[in-house]
């Protein structure tokens, strides 16, 4: 007992020498880093946050994850260093920035439909089920359409119901966009964004949310993010890609997807992953991205926010799969290394 | 001068008097220290409520501007048009917070009587204790035991008897899901009722005994003593006891959110999703980005000012009214 606390005040004692004792590369005061945004991909960030700071104590860094909406209008109203965002920025709300933002594509996540059906596991979904299910046009587990897409399948006679999130998210926002792009009925009737007003459903608050009234109802279905799904355990659908494979969604059907469409993604990053060519791409995925304003306002904080982001982009990618979040493809980096070397304080590069 | 006599004292006290007229110069210091403390509370709180009406109108113009009074009553919530209208929230907010008063006031007034008349004295402390102690409960907490206990309850058990009974009023229509308007009222009546039960049972203690005791002395029941002797001279606490569980039904955010179904629809039944104004305000207020967006949102919080304003003011006319017929204790 003695000897044991012992060793662990020893322990402690080393590792406290360890910390107070920077590498000789970085030296002086403290620099503090505000970001906020995406809810999304806290986990990872906060993850990225904590990790960094072993390699460099000055960086302190604060996310606050209050949603990509209040992170997109703390970045253009400057009371961040930099925001977070599920979505891709549109036009619109770019040109409300006071100076350029860049886009920086830091992982990639999906949404899964789940559902409950006590004894069912494996349903397939096509594109054209899904939009029919949230259109209201298939309303029973019945219906021959699903029936055809799930021949070995016994699916009970029920109602079929749908859940969305009633909260506004990057989550409904990627998932809508799947719909409008496959269904144009969908995107006719309703379109996409954080907020829609779905046709048929009950709204549930957060994912968890979803998954709380999902498991409490049989003969529920909606959607939820992946890692979420993943880390709760939920049932969740194949889904029909463009090759008309059936694919599950996972850590490498995401990054299957984001590689499919790396060739085609446009100069500023700004793009939308959903309903990708490949077939072991998974249809219903999305970049998330961290915002920054080019021209770093301070050159210390700039330096240090390159620096955190650039580390991110490269050895931050290895601790994504692990948190369910899938890494960007290596088609990609070169690219984002590029936008990165775009950020600059007072004229002079940071990286 | 002379110095005043306890009837203007009574008079002086009464909200209807002008206590400038009382600070006079016979006042001593310390009495106007005291009095323009309390006046500079009172008037901190008006003065509150008007910059957070002021700020709101100012957050709402542009949505005020683009809508007018169509606002109240246009029906669709459309954020990727743009379309905005309050017309199912204020219903939503209205009708859950009403089916909640009709649920839990009946029953706490029960509890209340039962409390302050009924129980055993060696029961009264601890029972009232757990009384309140439900007040003290988080609002997660309850809307978690919604989705999870209530919402399955009511889908299974109470929906089909309902329809089955009821199903030709359209109240009692449609699939039955179990969240919707039906599980939110449920859960505010829940959580109301420990507040309109505790504050009803305070004021029927106040109660004089002698009342009882006359009541009792004439031959009355203990029926018949509660309805004669007690519950008329309690009537004014107890609708003061309503309007606060009403205050606390309207503001309600979480649980009804997390039962009510998030619906920005209109329906006569009960069994339907609906919304009310916190829980759209909660929903959707963090991701709203464009200013019309935000702007329609902040116009939602000054529509909860606005219901919230005009049944507190229904009740307190109320209160007025039930006051006057019942001289004699007052309370709450």
């Amino acid at each position: 007992m003695h000897k044991s606390v012992r060793l662990s005040l020893v322990v402690i004692a080393v590792s406290m020498g360890c910390r107070s004792s920077p590498p000789a590369t970085v030296s002086g005061a403290p620099i503090s880093l505000q970001g906020a945004g995406a809810t999304f991909p806290y986990p990872l960030y906060s993850k990225w946050v904590a990790e960094y700071q072993k390699r460099d104590p000055r960086v302190r860094i604060n996310y606050q994850s209050i949603g990509s909406g209040g992170g997109i209008r703390q970045i253009t109203e400057r009371t961040v260093d930099f925001g977070a965002s599920d979505a891709p920025m549109n036009d619109d709300e770019l040109g409300r920035a006071p100076a350029k933002l860049i886009h920086v594509p830091t992982a990639l996540g999906a949404v899964v439909v789940t559902y409950n059906l006590p004894g069912v596991s494996g349903l397939k979904l096509s594109a054209e089920l899904i939009a029919a299910v949230f259109l209201g046009e298939i309303s029973s587990w019945a219906d021959p359409m699903i029936a055809a897409a799930n021949p070995g399948l016994k699916l009970p006679a029920g109602p079929l119901m749908v859940t969305y999130r009633s909260d506004g998210s990057g989550t409904t926002a990627v998932f809508t966009e799947y719909l409008a792009k496959v269904s144009p009925a969908w995107k006719e009737k309703v379109g996409s964004g954080k907020s829609v007003k779905f046709p048929v459903g009950l709204g549930a608050k957060g994912n968890e949310g979803v998954a709380g009234q999902i498991k409490a109802t049989p003969g529920s279905l909606g959607y939820v993010e992946l890692a979420y799904a993943k880390q709760a355990g939920l049932a969740f659908a194949l889904v029909q890609n463009r090759a008309k494979a059936f694919v599950a969604p996972s850590v490498d059907s995401v990054k299957a997807a984001a590689a499919a469409v790396a060739d085609t993604i446009p100069d500023d990053l700004r793009v939308s992953i959903v309903d990708p060519p490949g077939a072991d791409a998974y249809p219903i995925a999305s970049f998330t991205y961290i915002l920054a304003y080019a021209a770093q306002p301070d050159a210390v904080k700039g330096k240090a926010l390159a620096q955190f982001l650039w580390w991110a982009i490269h050895d931050g990618q290895l601790l994504a799969p692990g948190l369910d979040y899938a890494p960007l493809p290596a088609a990609l980096a070169l690219r984002i290394e590029a936008k990165l070397k775009l950020l600059e304080a007072n004229g002079a590069p940071l990286l | 001068m002379q110095r005043p006599n306890a009837l203007d004292l009574r008079r002086a006290l009464t909200p209807s008097a002008s206590f400038w007229a009382w600070t006079g110069t016979e006042a001593n210091l310390g009495d106007r220290l005291f009095h323009g403390a309390a006046a500079l509370c009172a008037f901190g709180v008006v003065a509150a409520l008007a910059g957070m009406g002021v700020e709101m109108i100012r957050a709402s113009l542009s949505s005020i501007e683009r809508f007018g009074l169509g606002f109240v009553t246009e029906v669709t919530w459309d954020p990727v048009r743009e379309l905005f209208g309050a017309a199912p929230f204020i219903f939503g907010t209205i009708v859950s917070s009403l089916l909640a008063l009709a649920i839990a006031v009946p029953v706490a007034v029960g509890v209340a009587i039962f409390l302050a008349e009924l129980a055993p004295a060696w029961l009264r402390t601890p029972a009232s204790f757990v009384v309140e102690l439900l007040a003290a409960i988080p609002s997660v907490v309850y809307g978690l035991w919604g989705v999870f206990v209530l919402a399955p309850w009511l889908r299974d058990t109470v929906q089909p008897a309902l329809a089955a009974a009821l199903g030709f009023l359209p109240f009692f229509g449609g699939p039955a899901r179990g969240f919707g308007m039906l599980a939110g009222g449920l859960i505010l009546a829940i959580m109301i009722l420990p507040t309109i039960a505790s504050v009803s049972r305070d004021v029927m203690v106040a109660v004089p005994t002698s009342y009882r005791e006359a009541a009792l002395a004439l031959g009355a029941t203990r029926f018949e003593t509660v309805q004669v002797a007690v519950l008329p001279h309690a009537k004014a606490g107890i609708v003061g006891a309503v309007i606060l569980g009403l205050g606390r039904a309207l503001g309600e955010t979480m649980a009804v959110t997390m039962v009510i179904g998030n619906r920005a629809e209109i329906s006569a039944s009960l069994f339907a999703p609906a919304a009310t104004l916190a829980s759209v305000i909660a929903n959707e207020y963090a991701e709203a980005t464009s200013d019309l967006y935000l702007a329609a949102l902040s116009e939602l919080g000054l529509m909860l000012f606005a219901v919230t304003l005009i049944l507190n003011i229904g009740a307190r006319l109320l209160v007025g009214k039930v006051g006057r017929a019942a001289p004699g204790v007052r309370g709450g």
